[in-house]
């Protein structure tokens, strides 16, 4: 792995210590989801939608409820209806009218899979015989999943209320449509005029799951005075348990909800499932309920991202500079509105310094579960197009796609089209870091192309609150509320040693549940290293400027006159070497005495995100008699600000290019003409295999964010971004046609190897 | 669910053969449970054979081999004699899933579990294996090729097991070979199955054929035609492009998730090509 | 319909249990005898998160029944350390970061330790392909080979 580093050299930051949780994962006693049981728990089960459009008639649950052993069942009838609200949900917006509906069918079922009734009863048998009970009367209604068809003014209508946002004049008709955004910089037809290249392509994607190996679960116990006790799998527990005191019309602090180890979320966690359901089933039958989804409902009903139809088009002058860009995303939402468009749309031309630029998206309704947020979501597709047409245009040029890319590249001070103008960003650095790459300059073999693609993350902070309790004999407890997706723990430990100068194994990380600290928005964003890193370094100075007031109430002088260096607190100015300095442990040792408990808290609504930028080159092997694409070599090359743990970093790179890399090649929600879905399941909805991919190379290039103690960037979402055009361009190279569709399985190759040789 | 596990075929059969709900063979359980999870199948009664020892044996017999129907495809790969008389077979057998999947899955259940797509069917149609049934009338003996009769459709009687399989004796200069199609490296079913096993005369002509291709078809197939593509040649580029125009010629296929009537076709045309050209080497060395 | 009752050997403790036919040798390992390190990713044999030793064989747990594990020896996670020592290939598992969300972990580590057992020195590509039935979504896979590659060659240096 290299590393274009060039920052101070820390005592713990930047090298690569065994995280703490580490040794109960490798044991297999950590805990996720599906592994905590109560005493008396009973098994909840959901009864799901077998059509994929339908106005629920009756719902009749009599049967089941007689069925010994079923303790409980909860339908639309449990749930009050909500009134219309946009709330915030990782990087994307939802609507408690609609999440109601989500997690429990209302007037209709939306997709195949949506929940219509739920039981808890005490044996997985039982529970499932019940749902054979329950009848549900379906009136069948004409459904639409593709966004294009479900664009067509005849097409099934999902809302009849439905009247498209972001249109002037309003419409008078109900569509699918339910949102128009539109972010512009300057004036792209003045711009276009002068471009003396323009190159226009219109690109398809399909839907892809985030692909988590671990389902849903959760276990809930709400006890005879109505308070409660959830254990989830998630990417957000205040954020669970926000939304289940509102759909439930609870106080909020009766509910107590725990995160488990998770495994695996890229967003599709971020959102309630089960939860509330199972919340509803234990206060009705009086006793715990455990749910967990099983691999078919993962990808039958929780949210994937969208399919999409994207058009760019870009106008360059000879020389290479760009003149003009534009696009139009059309974005599949699912049932409910809020797709991804929003935020693809500020994506797409990002890594680029433009005068004039148009972006218009839509969000649109269709047959299929609402969409949830997948890793940088809306970004991969948008930047898949437009890092496709840049591919393009370099070659129209006949510039180097690098070189293209670094007249053009984004830096400081440049005005991105979705508003601001960016601080010190490291483009530049990752696309001459790819440059001189050994892989840039590495031979190619027979049927193999190079391709490279540019992404861009803008990153998020938000609320997050840490404590830090300085304990009796000097060790620190860092309570951190973002649960760790991936290595967290083992970095915010890392910055707390840092900050407090004592051993990294002297700090002991956790993450608190809902009642043991203060609020913390979700794990997404990229911004957990972030937030709950500018947290930490906020409770450990806070240790640190506390003990230092204990040291002067102990030695009698002004606090001011108190320092810390070195790991030692000593009385500095007039009364340096008048008393033995105290190390941290020292002063814990008497804090009782001082003044009480020592606890450092950061509670911060997590200013100064700063973007990521990354810069991927992907080998493809094409067999031109199959058609069969392979990733032969491959490299992410991105900018951290500063890799507190580099492993964990790579990883992050190497994680998101694989996701990338599945979605480029074989992952994709197939559909038959009834609506349902023909592959719920890992076999046939074909995610990387250990042997599909090569080493993942990485290169970390640091340009620190001058808004973080550390100068840390958010990481883990810009990855995904760059491999689906650095594949396809790659594959231009390897067979010389460029596709436009993903996934880029060996039919579609070998058919449009096919054409081109009849051509 | 009943589950017994008798230690003869005799008996097993009975308990089938008597049942009144569904009754299901079990060997490895790679097909059988994933469809009883998926509720596809929800048997009364489960038997497992795998206490039987005439299932679980590898035996070389009459200067063939005699193959228990529930042996794994993980003590094929380790059967030094069986992998050097019959590669491809063992090939075909060791792609069906994962290495877990390995652990457990059989000839057997491969082939009974009826799918046109199975791995290792079109390779032991082109060894020319032959099953040994066991039944309420008794024992018989069907060629492979004549088991599956349509997905998920067999030509046995209720109540009929199929114990082992013979791979019949190799003549010199003889070889197999088994290619699949798939999209990624490994976990897929296959899109195109081709299994291709020759002899060669002395002089390097071939003499006797045998192609199998799956998953092109409602069953596997034998193709004759194919076979006869490469018979009298010495499987030059024009025995080759005979060979995949037969293969071609063979396949009806579906469209499917996994790849549609017009990808099959041209692949398999590909594969019959590449998996001759590796018999035909192997069968050079013999 | 009575259960069957079972008589195993895990982790080199005899265990007893009571199961239904239908309840998978996973489901048996998670729900009768607590040992929750084998995971269900899928139920279906495409994961490999289920996946332990079985009379010294790797399969996946959710694959076999209950009923079938009388009398067997069965190997999981749990019991891949020694008291407090971890094996080698846990070691380097941590060292190499070979892991993130972990969940597929128990069953990667159980499958590499199968690896290891048949084939002390494999190369890159056999690695990879047998830990092809174990899917992991969020490392890439490229440090988890390394780990086992890595692990391999110290086992190979105590051996």
């Amino acid at each position: 792995m290299q590393e274009r580093v060039k920052g101070p050299k820390y005592n713990i930051i930047g090298t690569r210590p065994i995280r703490p949780d580490g040794v109960d994962k490798v044991t297999g006693r950590a805990k996720f989801g599906a592994d905590h049981r109560v005493a008396g728990q009973l098994i909840g089960k959901v009864l799901r939608s077998p059509h994929p459009h339908a106005r629920i008639r009756s719902i009749d649950v009599s049967a089941a409820l007689k069925l010994p052993g079923v303790k409980a069942v909860v339908t639309r009838d449990d749930f009050k209806d909500q009134a219309s609200e946009f709330v915030p949900a990782g990087e994307m917006l939802i609507n408690y009218r609609d999440v109601v509906r989500n997690i429990m069918a209302r007037e209709k079922a939306l997709f195949e899979g949506h929940p219509v009734a739920a039981v808890a009863a005490t044996t997985d048998a039982i529970a499932r015989a019940a749902l054979k009970l329950i009848k549900v009367d379906y009136e069948i209604l004409p459904h639409v999943i593709d966004p294009v068809e479900a664009m067509k003014p005849d097409a099934p209508l999902l809302d009849e209320e439905m009247f498209t946002a972001g249109v002037t004049p309003p419409p008078t008709k109900p569509s699918n449509v339910a949102k128009r955004v539109e972010f512009t910089l300057g004036d792209v037809d003045k711009g276009f005029k002068d471009a003396e290249v323009v190159i226009e392509r219109e690109f398809n994607t399909k839907p892809v799951h985030q692909g988590y190996i671990e389902p849903h679960a959760c276990v809930a116990s709400v006890s005879e005075d109505g308070s409660a006790e959830l254990w989830t799998t998630t990417q957000g527990h205040w954020i669970v348990r926000a939304h289940c005191a509102r759909l439930l019309g609870w106080d909020i602090t009766k509910l107590r909800v725990t995160s488990s180890e998770i495994g695996g979320g890229f967003g599709g966690k971020t959102v309630v499932y089960l939860e509330p359901v199972a919340l509803a089933l234990s206060k009705k039958a009086h006793r715990p309920v455990k749910m967990v989804m099983s691999r078919e409902e993962v990808f039958r009903a929780s949210g994937p991202t969208s399919g999409a139809n994207v058009r760019v088009k870009i106008g360059a002058r000879k020389d290479g500079r760009i003149v003009a860009a534009e696009a139009v995303l059309k974005f599949q939402a699912g049932c409910f509105q809020g797709s991804p468009v929003q935020p693809a749309c500020m994506c797409a031309f990002a890594p680029y310094d433009l005068e004039n630029v148009k972006v218009v998206g839509y969000d649109i309704l269709s047959n299929r579960p609402k969409v949830a947020a997948y890793r940088a979501p809306g970004g991969p597709i948008a930047e898949y197009a437009v890092e496709s047409v840049v591919d393009e245009l370099a070659e129209t040029l006949k510039i180097d796609p690098i070189e293209l890319r670094l007249k053009n590249a984004a830096k400081e001070g440049t005005k991105a089209a979705y508003g601001p103008k960016f601080g010190p960003v490291g483009l530049i650095q990752c696309l001459e870091a790819a440059k001189e790459s050994a892989h840039w300059k590495a031979p190619l073999g027979k049927n193999q192309g190079r391709g490279v693609a540019a992404g861009f993350w803008f990153n998020i902070g938000g609320e997050t609150t840490v404590n830090l309790q300085l304990n009796e004999d000097g060790t620190v407890t860092l309570m951190a509320g973002t649960p760790d997706i991936g290595g967290l723990r083992a970095s915010l430990a890392m910055m707390a040693a840092e900050e407090l100068k004592i051993p990294y194994e002297k700090v002991r990380p956790i993450i608190a549940d809902t009642a043991s600290l203060g609020y913390n928005f979700l794990t997404g964003g990229s911004r957990s290293t972030f937030s709950s890193g500018m947290a930490t370094v906020e409770a450990a100075r806070s240790i640190i400027k506390q003990a230092c007031g204990r040291a002067a109430k102990l030695w009698e002088i002004p606090e001011e006159a108190v320092t810390f260096e070195d790991g030692m607190f000593r009385p500095a100015g007039e009364n340096a070497g008048k008393f033995q300095p105290m190390s941290l442990a020292d002063i814990a040792k008497v804090a009782g005495k001082t003044g009480g408990s020592i606890v450092g808290v950061g509670a911060i609504s997590a200013q100064g995100a700063a973007p990521s930028f990354g810069v991927h080159i992907a080998d493809t092997e094409v067999d031109p008699e199959t058609g069969k694409v392979s990733v032969v070599r491959y490299t992410a090359i991105q900018d951290a600000g500063r890799a507190i743990h580099p492993s964990y970093v790579e990883g992050q790179f190497q994680g998101g290019a694989a996701q990338g890399i599945g979605w480029a090649l074989n992952e994709e929600y197939i559909y038959g003409p009834d609506g349902k879905l023909q592959n719920p399941g890992f076999l046939d909805y074909r995610i990387p295999v250990a042997s599909d991919l090569p080493m993942i190379d990485t290169i970390i290039v640091e340009v620190p964010n001058p808004r973080h103690p550390y100068g840390v960037r958010g990481i883990g979402e810009t990855p995904i971004c760059p491999p689906m055009a650095a594949i396809n361009n790659a594959v231009r190279k390897a067979i010389g046609i460029r596709m436009f569709e993903l996934p880029l399985s060996p039919p579609k190759v070998l058919k449009a190897i096919k054409s081109a040789k009849k051509a | 669910m009943r589950f017994e596990s008798p230690d003869t075929l005799e008996a097993a059969s009975k308990l089938l053969a008597s049942a009144t709900g569904d009754a299901r063979v079990l060997a490895g359980g790679t097909d059988l449970l994933v469809q009883m999870k998926s509720e596809i199948v929800t048997p009364s009664l489960i038997v497992d054979i795998k206490r039987v020892p005439e299932t679980r044996t590898i035996k070389e017999e009459g200067g063939g081999f005699r193959i228990g129907a529930a042996v794994t495809g993980a003590e094929l790969k380790e059967h030094a004699a069986l992998k050097a008389a019959w590669p491809g077979v063992v090939e075909a057998a060791n792609l069906i899933g994962s290495t877990q999947v390995q652990g457990r899955c059989s000839l057997g259940g491969n082939l009974c579990n009826g799918s046109p797509a199975a791995d290792s069917v079109p390779a032991m149609i082109a060894a020319g294996a032959v099953a040994t049934v066991v039944g309420p009338n008794g024992r018989r003996e069907v060629k492979v090729e004549d088991v599956m009769i349509g997905p998920r459709k067999l030509s046995l009687q209720k109540g009929e097991i199929i114990a082992s399989f013979y791979l019949p004796p190799r003549p010199p200069r003889s070889a197999d070979a088994y290619l699949r199609f798939i999209p990624r490296t490994e976990m897929d079913i296959a899109v195109v199955g081709c299994g291709v096993n020759l002899t060669l005369d002395a002089s390097g002509t071939c003499i006797a054929a045998r192609v199998g291709l799956g998953a092109v078809a409602p069953r596997p197939l034998l193709v004759e035609d194919a076979a006869k593509a490469l018979i009298g040649t010495k499987v030059d580029d024009a025995a080759l492009a005979n060979l995949s125009a037969a293969a071609r010629a063979a396949c009806k296929p579906i469209d499917d998730k996994r790849g549609t009537i017009e990808f099959r076709i041209d692949v398999a045309g590909v594969l019959a090509k590449r998996t001759a050209l590796i018999a035909l080497e192997r069968a050079r060395k013999k | 319909m009575a259960k069957h009752h079972v008589s195993a050997i895990v982790n080199n403790d005899p265990v007893e249990f009571l199961c239904d036919t239908e309840q998978t040798l996973l489901d048996c390992l998670r729900d009768e005898l607590n040992l929750t390190g084998s995971k269900e990713g899928c139920g279906s044999g495409d994961c490999g998160a289920c996946s332990v030793l079985l009379d010294g064989r790797l399969v996946c747990s959710c694959l076999v029944l209950g009923v079938e594990a009388n009398g067997k020896n069965i190997e999981t996670i749990e019991g891949m350390a020694t008291g407090d020592k971890l094996h080698p290939l846990q070691q380097k598992f941590l060292e190499h970061a070979a892991l993130q969300c972990g969940i597929c972990t128990p069953g990667v580590l159980v499958a590499a330790k199968a690896l290891l057992a048949k084939n002390p020195n494999p190369t890159e590509t056999e690695t990879r392909y047998w830990l092809a039935g174990n899917l992991c979504r969020c490392t890439g896979y490229d440090k988890i080979i390394r780990a086992v590659l890595d692990a391999a060659a110290e086992m190979r240096k105590g051996a």
